[in-house]
């Protein structure tokens, strides 16, 4: 079977900032990408958890989108100012893809 | 005197709701594994402002409105726009903070907390002290106006680095002023108020008879969120800014007494009135603040909401501040 290079963007960030991030990659022409609440984790500011909040505040989401290598690029430009000072991480790996025409 | 307000402390800790949060907070701190499910958290909170909304909507419909309630409203507002200026202030004299963290404590203690209000509108219900309804209208105008302050003070303090300007001011206002608690609880409220009487009675098995019960609970993960950021967030809390969550309530409180005297409120509407200024915010302001405010440590300002400040108002806050309400009335 082929496969296809392709890159992952990985934005976890917190839930406040979802809509901003997600209108920030429809404006970069992301086609698609998946969001994902975090239930768990630590971090530099101590440990936290989902479970009880009723705040947005203090819960992280991700966001996961394969996308082309220039693509990739132009959506991470696109999110970085809202990202600069917030609590979370992106990452960019290599992946591989099964249906080019899809990314 | 004393033994007026030891009395009523006393009624006040041995209610269900005051020994709910301890249980809570107890537990986190013994780091039980107990938790409330984050859907039946928002749940209850989505609850608990529907049915003070509708009840407060319902009594305006019943007593009809108040020459006072415009005057109530203005205090109300002018009260979270001016307590964040005090407590900004204070904090960059007394506390070592940035700008960021100075403006958004400040946010906190100027926007309310409407648990606070529910959990003194209880009490007094519980020692039969009347209350005017439009007193839920006062806490809804009263959530934004210090979160808009403070991100004036964090924006003169540190000039084109807050996100305010990165993203568009408009858009953060918009989602402040759209915010889901502040539309359920005013929407709720008027639609207690055209409904009245008639619509109370149709919804009264939901809104009233389970309160309490769904109260207690949401305490209870109350306790638990204050346990847990108290035992996270410590660290975070120097010796000033712990004082600063003690008096800071009290100072408000005694702002918003004057007020409720020269607008002539009744004992219950003081103690209400005088209860939101006193209280801060942790769930609305909070994810506004993330929003907008990202520089800000989210520890400092959680853990002193929710962790110092909701703890002491709960337990001996609310009875002192009914006291304050007699003798100023």
């Amino acid at each position: 079977m082929d496969t296809y290079p392709k890159k992952r963007l990985e934005i976890i960030v917190e839930a406040p900032a979802l809509n901003r991030v997600l209108n920030a990659l429809d404006q970069a022409d992301v086609s698609g990408y998946t969001v994902l609440p975090a239930l768990a984790g630590k971090g530099s500011k101590g440990p936290w958890q989902r479970e009880g909040l009723v705040s947005a505040a203090g819960k992280m989401v991700m966001i996961v989108c394969i996308l082309d290598e220039e693509l990739a690029g132009k959506a991470l430009d696109s999110v970085f100012d809202l990202i600069t000072h917030r609590i979370g991480i992106v990452t960019i790996s290599n992946v591989e893809v099964v249906r080019d025409k899809r990314f | 005197m004393i033994d007026q307000i030891a009395q009523i402390a006393t009624a006040n800790l041995l209610s269900p709701m005051v020994l709910f949060f301890a249980l809570g907070v107890a537990a986190a701190l013994a780091k039980s594994d107990l938790v409330i499910p984050e859907a039946a958290a928002k749940a209850m909170a989505l609850y608990l402002m529907l049915a003070i909304g509708f009840k407060g909507g319902v009594e305006v419909a019943a007593h009809g409105l108040d020459a006072r309630l415009l005057g109530t409203l203005l205090a109300g507002a002018f009260l979270s726009a001016t307590v964040p200026l005090i407590g900004f202030a204070l904090l960059r004299l007394t506390a070592n903070l940035s700008a960021y963290d100075a403006a958004a404590i400040a946010a906190h203690y100027g926007s309310i907390s409407i648990v606070t209000f529910v959990a003194a509108s209880q009490t007094l219900e519980h020692m039969g002290i009347p209350y005017e309804g439009y007193l839920v209208a006062v806490a809804a105008v009263m959530e934004t106006p210090a979160i808009l302050v403070a991100l004036w003070l964090a924006s003169r303090a540190a000039p084109g680095q807050d996100d305010v300007q990165v993203q568009g001011k408009n858009g953060v206002l918009r989602e402040i002023a759209l915010n889901g608690s502040i539309v359920l609880l005013v929407g709720s409220f008027f639609i207690g108020a055209a409904s009245g009487k008639e619509g109370m009675e149709a919804v009264s098995p939901f809104i009233v008879d389970p309160f309490q019960g769904v109260l207690c609970l949401f305490l209870l993960d109350m306790g638990l969120l204050a346990g847990r950021s108290l035992t996270q967030g410590r660290r975070s809390l120097t010796p000033a800014v712990l004082a600063f969550g003690a008096y800071m309530p009290l100072l408000s409180a005694s702002f918003a007494a004057l007020f409720a005297w020269l607008l002539g409120l009744s004992v219950g509407g003081s103690a209400l009135l005088i209860t939101l200024a006193a209280s801060a915010s942790y769930i609305a302001v909070p994810a506004a603040l993330r929003l907008a405010l990202p520089q800000a440590n989210p520890a400092v300002y959680l853990t002193m909401s929710l962790g110092v400040t909701f703890p002491l108002n709960l337990a001996l806050g609310i009875p002192l501040y009914i006291f304050i309400a007699t003798m100023f009335s």
